[in-house]
């Protein structure tokens, strides 16, 4: 269960590290103890949350697969069963469905690959530094938080006219020091600046307060001992800091790129899925489709298929982490 | 932790899972309680014979309570909790509560409330979703009310008295008509040296040619989201063209007159009367600074010019670029829905509402409206309500879409889109209308084989 890390340090648990790690001490304890024997005390424990998610997760899911094979408008008294037809309708170019889903699908790829290294590396880097002693670190830990608990309204819609090409405050000052107006709401690929941007200022926090949470989580000893070996400061980042975090790195990207493809909010509000539909994200379509056009079996089909890449996505990250640490 | 993320962006796909399983599960439930009635509400609405709204004009059963919900999230909020108020004030027996959202939640979530009873009795739509409402059978007949009442086509403009009406039967009554307006900068006019609102595209594009001159750098802002493809649905008319067919059942927006419509919006752009790339609100923020100096917007837009103090603004009839006069406009109409079908008080109490709404409805078109009965814009009180009676002179020829099931949703995903594609120069006028075109045909003929013919 427990496998040998740097220095015969302890990994912690495989699920859920971010509060594995911040309960370890507990844990320990717990992991002393004989295990078996305790009848069903577990369950118990287990089974408010176990209904919990049951009925408004594992039953909402399979719902929306049966959904999904029907053409659906809830209020009417028809709802055929069409079989497939509505994941083919998927795949099958000139549909009515098709062309705008991969479109949307697209949208939301590049969004993850554009933002998903910035919020992995930059937060991380942030975290290195509010892990320093220094004068203030609290107020900048603090400041760096900050915006994450804004809602995505408020976000989407600051961001929205700062970044206006025509009245923004951002074109203002690039103007006044020679920049002419940039159109970063209105056409590409400035428009993907205007969503990973405000999403990277916005979210940062989230994930450098889990980078931190395993930074202090590494024995200061390992840092002497590679002192004592001559380590400079990039050496021992590269050699401690990072195997280090591996198992919080696994669980951030992993909730990184899940967020990222949930984009909805922010091309909703600061670019409006423009130009044309270059920033219409998946989850903005599937919500257009199910809920404005009353069409739930197209939906739920769209989002059923977009669960499906994200859960193989999960586990490709996961199985990639694990190959190397046994390479 | 975990909550503060989910409420924010959702950390799993399970967040998404619950946005979208909400709705299933609400609609699993639906299908549950729904399993029992065979008769779908509101399809007996019209063959029910006289009387399930009552007779009279009047209200004296027990006390009764009406759910009444509404869009009016803006400057016309506060007008209408008003009338509401007053009306409370004046019925001991009826309460009516009003619930205000944005319109982008209402439409979704009104069928889903009323089907479980938690929405509301009465509510307002736009003229455009009344057909949608009545096919999906959220909002039931109301032509007995328009008869208690003795509302009259007489009464109302034609084109909005007639658009309120689907497969024969009549499911909203107008409140109001909002129509597109021009307004204009009158500093920047004098100071251009003209005295008079164009009215054509002759004295339209010279006022654009001398404001130029005389110091407004862009005089008139083409913007490519809200309300440029309501600019585009005017000039459409005005160029003699018709963007859906006389049934609905074609779209027809890549018409002659829909790309000479779509190519002077950009034209406007390329001889630099309008900035590029103009966003979301931005010519709105710009006509409060006096950058843009002429703007079409909505009527209901005066009132957010009127709180600007020192900006000199004044209205006029759309112009007349094309070869006939015609604008967009909407229509706010009172509907009763299929969950107050369910109590015979809460019908009667809805009729007493909606008739004294719609006979105070003067104190609505100080919202920014204009009324839709004619004998309440003949009033003495309606004729001092100036931009209001600028409006009203479009009148005769505003501009609805046919009334076909889906046809409210349509305008997004097409030609609202192709506006937006042509004035960011992504595609020609050409090309973005045909696309349009092809899209909403087929939009089209999926809602036909969902709502039948």
């Amino acid at each position: 269960m427990t496998t040998t890390d740097v220095g015969g340090r302890a990994a912690p648990p495989a699920a859920g590290p971010g509060a594995g790690q911040l309960r370890r001490g507990r844990g320990r304890l717990g992991a002393g103890r004989a295990p078996g024997g305790r009848g069903i005390t577990p369950y118990l424990f287990l089974a408010p949350y176990l209904l919990l998610f049951g009925l408004f997760v594992l039953a909402p899911s399979v719902y929306v697969i049966w959904i999904s094979l029907h053409d659906w408008d809830f209020l009417l008294p028809g709802k055929p069963f069409v079989g497939l037809q509505n994941y083919l309708n998927l795949f099958r170019s000139g549909s009515v469905t098709s062309e705008p889903y991969w479109q949307a699908m697209l949208a939301t790829g590049k969004f993850v690959l554009y933002s998903v290294p910035l919020l992995v590396v930059i937060p991380l880097a942030v975290a290195v530094m509010l892990n320093q002693q220094f004068p203030g670190r609290n107020f900048f830990r603090a400041a760096y938080f900050a915006p994450y608990v804004l809602g995505v309204a408020v976000v989407g819609i600051l961001w929205r006219f700062l970044l206006d090409p025509n009245i923004g405050v951002v074109n203002h000052y690039l103007g006044k020091i020679g920049i002419g107006d940039i159109p970063w709401t209105t056409q590409t690929p400035w428009v993907w600046a205007a969503l990973v941007g405000p999403t990277l200022w916005w979210t940062l926090g989230f994930n450098a307060v889990i980078y931190l949470a395993g930074l202090q989580d590494i024995p200061r000893e390992l840092y002497e001992a590679a002192k004592v070996d001559g380590a400079n400061r990039w050496q021992q980042f590269r050699n401690v800091t990072l195997p280090g975090l591996r198992s919080v790195l696994v669980f951030v990207i992993t909730i990184t790129i899940l967020a990222s493809a949930n984009l909805f909010g922010q091309s909703y509000l600061i670019t409006e899925g423009r130009p044309g539909r270059e920033t219409r994200s998946a989850i903005m379509y599937i919500g257009e489709v199910g809920l404005r056009e009353f069409r739930m079996g197209d939906a739920a089909a769209m989002s059923f298929l977009l669960t499906l890449i994200l859960m193989l996505i999960s586990v490709a990250n996961f199985l990639l982490f694990r190959q190397r640490k046994e390479g | 932790m975990s909550k503060d993320r989910s409420a924010n962006q959702g950390p799993l796909s399970r967040r998404q899972f619950l946005g979208l399983g909400a709705g299933a599960g609400a609609s699993m439930l639906l299908a549950a309680c729904g399993g029992g009635t065979s008769a779908p509400p509101g399809a007996g609405g019209g063959g029910g014979g006289g009387g399930q709204f009552g007779e009279g004009t009047e209200y004296t059963g027990p006390n009764v309570s009406l759910a009444f919900w509404n869009g009016f999230t803006g400057g016309d909020g506060p007008f209408m909790r008003k009338l509401v108020d007053q009306f409370n004030g004046e019925h001991n027996n009826i309460k009516v509560s009003m619930t205000v959202q944005q319109w982008e939640d209402f439409y979704p979530k009104v069928p889903t409330a009323v089907s479980s009873g938690n929405g509301p009795d009465i509510a307002i739509m736009h003229i455009d979703q009344l057909a949608t409402n009545a096919a999906r059978r959220v909002i039931i007949p109301v032509d007995e009310v328009a008869t208690v009442l003795g509302l009259q086509q007489g009464d109302f403009a034609p084109a909005v008295w007639s658009a309120g009406v689907w497969q024969e039967k009549r499911y909203g009554l107008p409140l109001d008509i909002h129509p597109l307006l021009f307004y204009y900068n009158q500093a920047e006019m004098r100071k251009a040296g003209i005295s008079e609102p164009p009215k054509d595209r002759a004295s339209f594009e010279a006022a654009l040619k001398e404001m130029k001159s005389s110091g407004v750098e862009n005089p008139f802002w083409v913007t490519s989201t809200w309300p440029a493809h309501l600019m585009w649905w005017s000039l459409a008319y005005q160029f003699g063209g018709q963007p859906y067919n006389e049934d609905g059942s074609q779209a027809q927006f890549n018409s002659d007159a829909g790309v000479e419509a779509l190519t002077w919006q950009v034209n406007n752009i390329q001889q630099g009367y309008s900035p590029k790339n103009v966003a979301n609100d931005a010519q709105a923020v710009a006509f409060r600074q006096g950058k843009n100096a002429l703007t079409w917007d909505g009527i209901w837009m005066m009132n957010e010019w009127a709180k600007i103090k020192g900006l000199e603004w004044a209205a006029a009839p759309l112009p007349q670029i094309g070869s006939q006069p015609a604008v967009w406009a909407s229509s706010h109409n009172f509907v009763v829905t299929s969950q107050a079908q369910k109590d015979p008080n809460k019908l009667q109490a809805a009729k007493v509402f909606i008739a004294w709404i719609s006979e105070h409805s003067i104190d609505w078109a100080k919202a920014g409206q204009i009324a839709a009965r004619a004998s309440v814009r003949d009033s003495a009180e309606f004729q001092q309500l100036e931009v209001q009676n600028i409006a009203a002179q479009q009148l005769d020829y505003v501009k609805f879409p046919p009334a076909v099931p889906g046809i409210g949703e349509l305008t997004a995903p097409t030609f609202e889109l192709a506006v937006n594609e042509a004035v960011l120069g992504k595609k020609s006028p050409k090309q973005a209308l045909d696309d349009a075109t092809q899209k909403a045909n087929e939009l089209l003929a999926a809602n036909k084989k969902k709502y039948g013919g």
